[in-house]
């Protein structure tokens, strides 16, 4: 069993917890886990990319190369491209269609459409998951909960190597006791939109 | 014993644990923040945790609680290493009594660091042991073997983790504390303790008498690792270790039959493990050297292939064939060995479609609200018709350099920014000279600097950016806050009280949030230094401290000048078919575009908007 997968987002999305969750799951069923995370000055709003490597034989590196991603897990769709490189043929993107655009783009007047990024993801041969991570926030009431909403959709389509449930236990573990019940509900619906009209 | 999922640096931190640390110091710096808060989170009661207000401190602290014979550390990313520098060279002659463990991350890349420079090397010139952990478990467990042969060598010690090391995470296996924290260790007087010349010479032979010891020693230790058999050899060190076994075993699965060679790495790199490196080399022709940051390993087996006039080929940095600057990659790391061992490297780039849109960069930027923005804008606005200069410093500010602030024009190093304004004052003296400094790196190395202006009656003005906390390396306090990492609460130490106090004529506290106001205390501030050194404290705290105020929103048909998106590089808002766009999830509520807008267009979201 292997599952190479790549958080993609910008600092101060959630990526960090991200991994965190998925790998604590992956300990907690036996299985070899290393992650990497972007901290320091990139948190400020700039691009961050998680690696998370599960296996179950030891794993040497916690960076993958190029082409190694099973899954791509995209906290927004510009940084997805950005990642692209990483995901294997035939991969799974796992994908919020909400734009973050960058500080540059309003200043240089240049356009910037979650869209067109959109669009590209469709032709680029992955089998490509979009998850509304705003109406999943604005259902569970909570905007902090994008990144655990993701990883129901990455769960529920198969995308992680683990089930929903491995993540749920994790995520209870993991989270402080008043946090736990919305993010269990952000998890599920997570998992429910993915399942619906797509692939 | 539990496991748990550690991040490299909190392994750092619960390794000194179990070894039994008595005290703990350091300064915030990425990559080797988190180790302290580790050690702070989980206290049992009986360490001592302090944030110190710079690296020489920090050391100097550790340093006599290891001389009285407790184990302590200190924590601190590689440029700290220069501040701490003066204490660690001389401490290196005394030595200590309790073990003691300079923790000191090294950032190739550099991701979020100023130099690239290799505490192996720092290590060399200081004549101290070395650890280069490669993975979160490894660093957990040889921490403790740190804090053991130091305290059997009577010599602080250097453990140099990098980056992917540092926030690397993985399953750890955590151990029964292997050391009680010596609760009844006493301060033992004696002449040992006081660095005089003679002793330093006398001091300086026994280090070199120790230091082929200590090799002989690591040349056994347990995570220096000599395998394999042939003619040909791979060394390696830290978390390139991981890529170079990632190499073998991609070009292994592509059904190349790799010729025979053996892997050498290296875990103690000084004094070098001079034994083990012999056995490695005995029997090769050609040996590539995968490291990051300096040639350190690839010098001393060049050195001792000399030393033995060995007929062997050291391939490495200095060859070309491994990159001199920034970080290893699996992608350059399997290249070079499919090089080295004569197969066929694998093409990494997956096929794309062609046609990719275009992205724009995304370069780390000051947060929506960030007080530090209002500072620049209210200084940029003041002096639009006076020549200045404006020196920046370390911190979040530093992001004040991007466009459209443009408001950094030097920066070098902790507490730089109010000395180099000096300098550059001497030479063009017509200028008015800007230093922005933030409140911690205030405390870190501004002080000595403002005095020295006070003393050498240069007139500049000294901006404090005080957000009352230290927010880039993830909201630590300092002296400002009074917060400790012992849950106690000190008294704050205030800015103005020390700028006057040490002769500072004009101090001015306002809130940058008020940019008219602000802006006329920048015009007196530069008033003043008609009489010396001025000082202005702009007062507000970071976003990530503070709650937020309410959203924005902007009239759409009032909305003609686009100067908040012009001047002010805020990610909240956004240009949407030619009008500015406020995104309420970003906005934290400062008000400076309202107050910049030239025609009223920006407004607080009133309650009714909200729930509408």
């Amino acid at each position: 069993m292997k599952a190479n997968i790549v958080i993609a987002g910008v600092g101060g999305q959630g990526t960090v917890l991200a991994a965190k969750l998925v790998a604590r799951a992956a300990m907690d069923a036996g299985l070899a886990v290393r992650t990497s995370e972007t901290i320091g000055m990139a948190q400020r709003g700039g691009s961050v990319v998680s690696h998370v490597r599960i296996s179950d034989a030891p794993i040497a590196s916690p960076l993958m190369p190029p082409g190694a991603a099973d899954t791509l897990l995209g906290f927004e769709p510009g940084e997805v491209v950005r990642c692209l490189h990483f995901l294997r043929p035939g991969g799974t993107v796992v994908v919020n269609p909400r734009t973050v655009a960058p500080v540059s783009a309003a200043l240089n007047n240049t356009e910037y459409s979650g869209t067109a990024m959109i669009d590209y993801l469709h032709q680029c041969g992955c089998r490509l998951v979009v998850v509304d991570g705003d109406a999943i926030c604005a259902e569970v009431g909570s905007t902090k909960v994008l990144n655990v909403a993701l990883i129901g959709a990455a769960a529920a389509a198969g995308a992680l190597g683990l089930t929903l449930g491995q993540v749920e236990d994790a995520l209870r573990k993991s989270l402080r006791p008043k946090l736990i019940d919305m993010n269990v509900r952000a998890l599920h619906t997570g998992a429910r939109e993915s399942a619906k009209g797509n692939p | 014993m539990a496991t748990e999922f550690l991040m490299g640096n909190e392994a750092i931190g619960l390794g000194a644990l179990a070894a039994g640390v008595r005290v703990v110091t350091g300064y915030p710096g990425t990559p080797s923040s988190e180790i302290l808060p580790t050690v702070s989170a989980r206290n049992p009661g009986n360490i001592h945790v302090e944030w110190s207000v710079n690296e020489k401190v920090a050391l100097e602290v550790a340093a006599g609680a290891a001389m009285a014979g407790a184990r302590a550390m200190v924590t601190m990313k590689q440029v700290g290493l220069n501040v701490a520098a003066d204490p660690l060279m001389s401490l290196a002659y005394l030595g200590v009594k309790g073990g003691m463990v300079v923790v000191v991350a090294d950032d190739p890349g550099p991701i979020s660091s100023q130099t690239e420079q290799d505490t192996r090397t720092f290590g060399l010139f200081s004549k101290l042991p070395v650890f280069d952990p490669a993975s979160p478990e490894e660093a957990y467990e040889m921490v403790i073997d740190a804090f053991e042969l130091s305290e059997r060598h009577g010599t602080p010690v250097l453990f140099r983790p990098t980056t992917r090391v540092c926030h690397g995470n993985a399953p750890v296996a955590l151990r029964e504390s292997v050391a009680a924290a010596s609760a009844t260790v006493r301060f033992a007087k004696d002449p040992r303790w006081v660095i005089f010349p003679r002793l330093s010479y006398e001091n300086h032979i026994k280090i070199e008498q120790r230091l082929p010891v200590i090799a002989e020693e690591f040349s056994s230790y347990r995570f220096n690792a000599l395998a394999g058999e042939g003619r040909l050899g791979i060394v390696t060190q830290g978390i390139s270790t991981g890529y170079v076994g990632e190499a073998l075993a991609i070009l292994g699965d592509l059904g190349h039959q790799l010729p025979a060679h053996k892997l050498l790495r290296v875990a103690t790199p000084h004094p070098f493990p001079k034994r083990l490196a012999l056995d490695f080399l005995d029997g090769l022709d050609r040996i590539l050297v995968v490291e990051e940051l300096d040639p350190f390993i690839e010098r001393e087996l060049q050195r001792l292939a000399g030393e033995k006039h060995l007929p062997i080929t050291v391939l490495g940095k200095a060859s070309g064939h491994i990159q001199v600057a920034g970080e290893n990659t699996v992608v350059a790391v399997t290249q070079a060995i499919a090089g080295f061992l004569g197969v066929e490297a694998p093409s990494f780039a997956a096929p794309m479609p062609a046609a990719a849109p275009e992205l724009a960069a995304r370069p780390p930027v000051l947060c929506a609200g960030c007080s530090h923005r209002s500072a620049f804008i209210a200084v940029k606005r003041a002096m639009r018709k006076r020549r200045s200069v404006f020196s920046g410093d370390i911190g979040c500010y530093t992001l004040g350099n991007a466009k459209p602030l443009d408001m950094v024009d030097t920066c070098l190093c902790m507490g730089a920014g109010i000395t180099m304004a000096q300098g550059l004052h001497v030479v063009e003296p017509n200028a008015v000279h800007f230093a922005f400094i933030g409140d911690s790196t205030f405390f870190h190395s501004g002080i000595t600097g403002v005095i020295n202006a006070v003393y050498n009656r240069t007139p500049i003005v000294v901006v404090v950016l005080d957000n009352a906390t230290t927010a880039m390396t993830g909201l630590q306090p300092h002296p400002g806050t009074g917060a400790t990492m012992m849950g106690a609460v000190s008294q704050k130490v205030d800015i103005a009280t020390v700028l006057r106090g040490i002769g500072v004529m004009h101090v001015e506290k306002c809130d940058p949030l008020k940019l008219e106001e602000s802006m006329a205390a920048v015009v007196r501030a530069v008033g003043a230094t008609s009489n010396g050194v001025a000082a202005l404290i702009f007062e507000s705290p970071c976003i990530h401290v503070t709650p937020p105020g309410p959203g924005y929103i902007v009239d759409a048909e009032a909305c003609e000048c686009k100067e908040c998106i012009i001047k002010l590089g805020c990610p909240a808002i956004l240009s949407v078919d030619g009008k500015a766009v406020i995104d309420n999830t970003l906005c934290y509520g400062c008000d400076l575009c309202a107050q910049i807008c030239m025609f009223d267009a920006i407004h607080p979201v009133s309650p009714a908007e909200v729930n509408g």
